[in-house]
């Protein structure tokens, strides 16, 4: 019964997500078209202005993927990430945003079946979750 | 020479901005020679007739202050904007909505059932609440509409220019008003104050420590605060590292950290995830389960982030689950 189609920004760095997700695309993994990827040179570029943003415009959850702790190509990208993600999130469920539209998880360039299975869940949840729909900003 | 037609009026806010400019002291007899105010609702007798008998731009300057959450205000602000070449918004409150803006976590009805039903001192057996319409023997009665959201002025008009502060310090009042009156106003659109954070001309500023980090995050009331060190080198949260200077560091200078009331700088859209990102950088933890800790350890995040601004922010108000 449930139709609806959940869209999900989906912020992966460059030099291992990126990676993974295009190792999926060339192996002819199959995953959910809900995402719409945009790519940063590291998770760690990504301002919670970024996710802000992307609710604001209609995106139903927000995904972001980086190099696993240690691998960061700029050292600490990914810690800082990692940061800023835990105290964003708490704002966001105090805004009413539930936990489940905003993940950050690591997947690096030979992962291409982990980033298959992240982002195949995300959509499950965020289907089950509904359409975010924040009248206020409309 | 004609002497400019000013306005002020107030909207949704405490009074604070009135009294700011009552607080210019002796420099006020300089404004009242210099223009001539046609309309001031708190301290000279006019109607809103008054205003709506006047041509249309026939007001120089109308300086509001307040947010927008009940119909009247928005009626009142529109017909100030018709009637003004300027449109000014005055204090934290016209600026970015302020503090009233915290009402954004709830809404119409959740308000009206806690403060006419629930509250503690009310006894209100019929469960009885302000109706728009009210019939009585002598005629139907009406009340303003109390909106779900608050708004900030320009979500309902157009602003020209913005004076921040809770209240704007006397010092920026001066200035604008002297600009306006020698015709020396910055471009449309602009915040009326430094581009630099508090930050930056802080007196606590040399305190910092060159590696800022943090551990934990304390509340004022929970420690003894030094008078010179920098907040949040103590663990304290302070909003200046996302906040526009120019109100002269009056938290600062009372030992208080700043709460962010000069909102964000140009460029910046939310102050409070500017804040976040700022306080996450200095988290000293790479550890997942510390991390959190310290995220838990903030009471009121949101609101804290946000004081001021949560009506101008990206998100804006807590969302609605129906
Ligand atoms: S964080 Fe606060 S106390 Fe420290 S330098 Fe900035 S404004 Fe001053
Ligand atoms: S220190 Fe911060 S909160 Fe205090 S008046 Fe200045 S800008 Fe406002
Ligand atoms: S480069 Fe991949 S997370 Fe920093």
């Amino acid at each position: 019964m449930n139709n609806f189609e959940p869209r999900i920004v989906a912020f992966l760095c460059s030099w291992c997500s990126y990676a993974g997700a295009d190792k999926a695309g060339s192996s002819r993994k199959t995953y959910p078209q809900n995402i719409n990827i945009i790519r940063v040179m590291c998770s760690g570029r990504v301002d919670p202005q970024f996710v802000l943003e992307a609710f604001k415009e209609g995106a139903d959850g927000v995904l972001i993927l980086g190099c696993h702790p240690g691998d960061c190509h700029y050292k600490e990208g990914n810690y800082n990430i990692l940061r800023r993600y835990h105290f964003l999130k708490k704002v966001l469920m105090e805004l009413g945003i539930e936990e489940g539209r905003f993940k950050l998880d690591w997947v690096s360039s030979t992962e291409d079946d982990k980033f298959v299975t992240i982002v195949s869940e995300m959509v499950k949840n965020v289907k089950s979750l509904g359409p975010l729909r924040n009248e206020a900003l409309i | 020479m004609i002497k400019p037609k000013v306005a002020f009026c107030w909207e949704a806010s405490c009074g604070g901005c009135e009294e700011a400019v009552l607080d210019l002291n002796e420099d006020i007899l300089k404004v009242i020679e210099a223009v001539d105010i046609v309309f001031w609702p708190i301290a000279l007798d006019f109607k809103y007739a008054d205003i709506e008998n006047m041509n249309d731009n026939e007001i120089d300057v109308s300086f509001i202050s307040g947010a927008i959450r009940l119909n009247e205000q928005e009626e009142t602000v529109r017909l100030l904007r018709k009637k003004s070449k300027l449109i000014i918004a005055f204090g934290s409150c016209a600026h970015l909505g302020g503090i009233p803006a915290l009402a954004n976590f709830w809404d119409r009805e959740s308000i009206l059932k806690k403060v006419y039903r629930e509250a503690p001192s009310v006894i209100n057996p019929e469960g009885k609440e302000p109706q728009v319409k009210t019939k009585t023997a002598s005629g139907e009665l009406e009340l303003p509409e109390f909106y779900d959201t608050v708004k900030a002025l320009n979500q309902v008009i157009d602003v020209d220019y913005y004076l921040p502060g809770c209240p704007p310090s006397p010092d920026l009042i001066m200035q604008t008003i002297t600009a306006i009156l020698e015709n020396n106003l910055p471009p449309k659109g602009s915040v009326i104050g430094p581009a630099k954070t508090l930050c930056e001309n802080c007196s606590r500023k040399d305190s910092k420590p060159d590696i800022m980090t943090l551990k934990e995050i304390k509340r004022p009331h929970e420690v003894i605060i030094d008078p010179e060190k920098c907040f949040l080198a103590q663990g304290l949260i302070c909003l200046g590292p996302a906040t526009r200077s120019g109100c002269g560091e009056r938290c600062i200078k009372a030992n208080m950290p700043c709460r962010g009331c000069f909102g964000p700088t140009d460029n910046v859209i939310d102050q409070g995830s500017k804040f976040l990102s700022a306080l996450a950088s200095i988290v000293d933890f790479n550890d997942e389960e510390e991390i959190k800790k310290v995220v838990d350890s903030v009471a009121d995040m949101t609101g804290t982030f946000y004081r001021f601004t949560l009506a101008s922010s990206l998100i804006k108000r807590k969302r609605r689950l129906k």
